[in-house]
């Protein structure tokens, strides 16, 4: 299970203004703090702080002062992408792009870049109509995905299907739906193309957002979920992602197993 | 239509462990021994790197033990002297390492000294130039002391030393790291409690690359498909990046396959098993060989001539 640290993300106050005023220190604490809590991969997203046309250089700032505290490699969160671009030539290491609709268009742009920068995929089960409702609809869009990662000759282990969760408090019925998409998506190929989730949508303006977050991820992770944008400093969370691990015989039991998750 | 040789790509590879010191690092060794490194299962070259061969270690115990004949035999005179014995497994048996056990330490049996045993390793070390894994008597307490003893007399040898294990592993652990020794981590056939004695030792601070694991081989025909089950499930653990199971691994196969009836049985006794010089031998060297299949870095033997065998198979497994 892969844990991506949703934090460094320009809809939070402290980063939109860091972003602003271009000081590197927010976007570094945070990087440090979510690499401490579990976090694997960083989500970087400048959100609406800055200005479309300043977008391109302000992710390869981004990028550059993440570098500077952490090793953990990132996951280029936009939907310009020209700025994810940017980002990607300054990534030391293997990035994520993050994401690429199934749309003719935007896969034309996304994939031949993911193949030229040896990076990863998240491909959102919708098109430019928006959201499906059923799994079987959201597994169509997958299987598109999946061809068109085929056709472009990128791994399939590179490739993240994100289902799209929606509130639970006002679209509870794409919960399921979601669950099933995930089985689904993972018999598509072989070896299958990964899953991730944006967790903490479904959780958006309900009361209890960490209990709901840690019941639908452990949900999802039985039902094929690999990753999870997430609070990577919610340890509770963080326990629950070990936890499953183990349930699902997918790293060796220790007593003290909730620690080696979290060692590197 | 072509077939495709199917590669298996593993995210991680088992740890290497360096044992002995040269004269250089601060020991006496004319050389060192690695073990561990290898990038897939074992022996499938095509897939991954076997980096290091397997090695082979010989018993050696500093009073006389009590096994059967057709060993004691063999070895001859010199099992009454230690120091020779181990010399003469170097020399004309060709061990890579020697594997000095106290069973004189024993406070039922001789209750040797720690200071005794200190003094025979420093004349086992000045003897041979290969590395020495040392284990004292099953005693858990006077094993602590011995090896405390044996530890800091070599300090800076980077020997072997047995056995932490999980209810007795923080003065051993203790003295590995101030002398600066690797230890054995030894488990009672169960990966869960394997993993979690690494993570406890690694947490007193000695590094992942100082520890081996020993999962307590069994004999052949004596429930050895246990162990060689989570020997499997601890290197495909390694190849998939679990570092608290990437250790080399150590079996004491001479004294497992030993134990067994029919290494020691008589063809009078039982007919049906045929003549004991070739099945006494064969035990130990299939037990040997069984373990290796899944990931063994160091067999602890006792027969010269199953000795012989392994070392064999070894070399033609490893051909290149």
């Amino acid at each position: 299970m892969l844990i991506f640290g949703e934090r460094i993300n320009g809809m939070f106050t402290d980063i939109g203004e860091a972003l602003r005023n271009k000081d590197p220190k927010p976007l570094q604490y945070w990087a440090t703090k979510q690499e401490e809590g579990g976090a694997h991969y960083l989500d970087v997203n400048s959100g609406p702080a800055i200005p479309t046309e300043e977008r391109v250089a302000a992710y390869e700032w981004m990028v550059n002062v993440i570098q500077e505290v952490s090793e953990l490699p990132l996951v280029l969160d936009s939907t310009n992408y020209n700025a994810i671009e940017a980002g990607l030539k300054v990534c030391k290491r293997p990035a994520i792009i993050n994401s690429c609709p199934a749309e003719q268009v935007k896969i034309e742009r996304v994939f031949p870049m993911a193949v030229e920068y040896n990076a990863g995929i998240i491909g959102l089960t919708m098109d430019k109509k928006g959201i499906p409702k059923d799994a079987e609809n959201r597994v169509a869009f997958a299987m598109e995905l999946v061809a068109a990662a085929d056709e472009y000759g990128i791994p399939m282990e590179d490739l993240f299907i994100d289902p799209l969760i929606l509130p639970v408090n006002v679209a509870q019925e794409h919960a399921p739906e979601v669950l099933e998409s995930l089985r689904q998506v993972k018999m598509l190929a072989n070896p299958a193309p990964r899953t991730v989730l944006g967790l903490s949508n479904v959780s958006q303006k309900s009361p209890d957002r960490n209990l709901i977050n840690r019941t639908y991820m452990a949900m999802a992770i039985a039902s094929g979920l690999d990753a999870a944008i997430m609070d990577a400093n919610d340890d509770d969370l963080v326990d629950v992602a070990a936890t499953c691990q183990i349930l699902l015989n997918r790293s060796i039991y220790a007593d003290s197993y909730l620690k080696v998750f979290r060692s590197r | 239509m072509s077939v495709t040789l199917v590669k298996e790509r593993y995210s991680s590879k088992v740890g290497e462990v360096i044992l002995g010191a040269t004269s250089e690092q601060g020991g006496t060794r004319t050389s060192t021994v690695t073990v561990g490194g290898d990038s897939g299962l074992p022996f499938l070259q095509f897939e991954g790197e076997t980096k290091n061969r397997p090695v082979i270690a010989m018993e050696v115990t500093d009073v006389v033990p009590t096994w059967n004949d057709m060993i004691k035999n063999q070895i001859g005179d010199v099992i009454n002297n230690p120091v020779a014995w181990a010399k003469k497994c170097v020399d004309e048996y060709g061990a890579d390492l020697i594997y000095l056990k106290f069973i004189g330490a024993d406070p039922e049996g001789e209750n040797r000294s720690p200071e005794d045993c200190a003094r025979i390793v420093k004349e086992v070390l000045a003897a041979v130039g290969v590395p020495l894994i040392v284990e004292g008597c099953d005693d858990s307490a006077k094993n602590n002391e011995v090896i405390t003893a044996i530890a800091e007399a070599a300090a800076g040898e980077n020997l072997l030393l047995g056995l932490a294990e999980q209810d007795n592993y923080k003065s051993i652990a203790a003295a590995a790291m101030v002398h600066k020794h690797t230890l054995i981590a030894r488990s009672p056939l169960d990966i869960n409690i394997c993993k979690q004695l690494n993570i406890l030792i690694n947490e007193m601070g000695l590094p992942l690359n100082k520890i081996v694991i020993d999962p307590t081989v069994a004999g052949l025909g004596f429930g050895i498909e246990y162990v060689y089950s989570i020997m499997e499930r601890a290197r495909l653990g390694a190849l998939a990046n679990d570092k608290m199971l990437s250790m080399p691994m150590i079996c004491t196969v001479g004294h497992e396959a030993n134990r067994c009836k029919e290494a020691n049985a008589s063809v009078e006794e039982f007919p049906g098993w045929g003549d004991l010089a070739d099945r006494g031998v064969l035990w130990e060297a299939v037990t040997a060989s069984g373990v290796l299949q899944v990931g063994a870095s160091i067999l602890v033997m006792r027969n010269p001539a199953a000795v012989k065998l392994v070392q064999k198979n070894i070399a033609d497994m490893t051909a290149k």
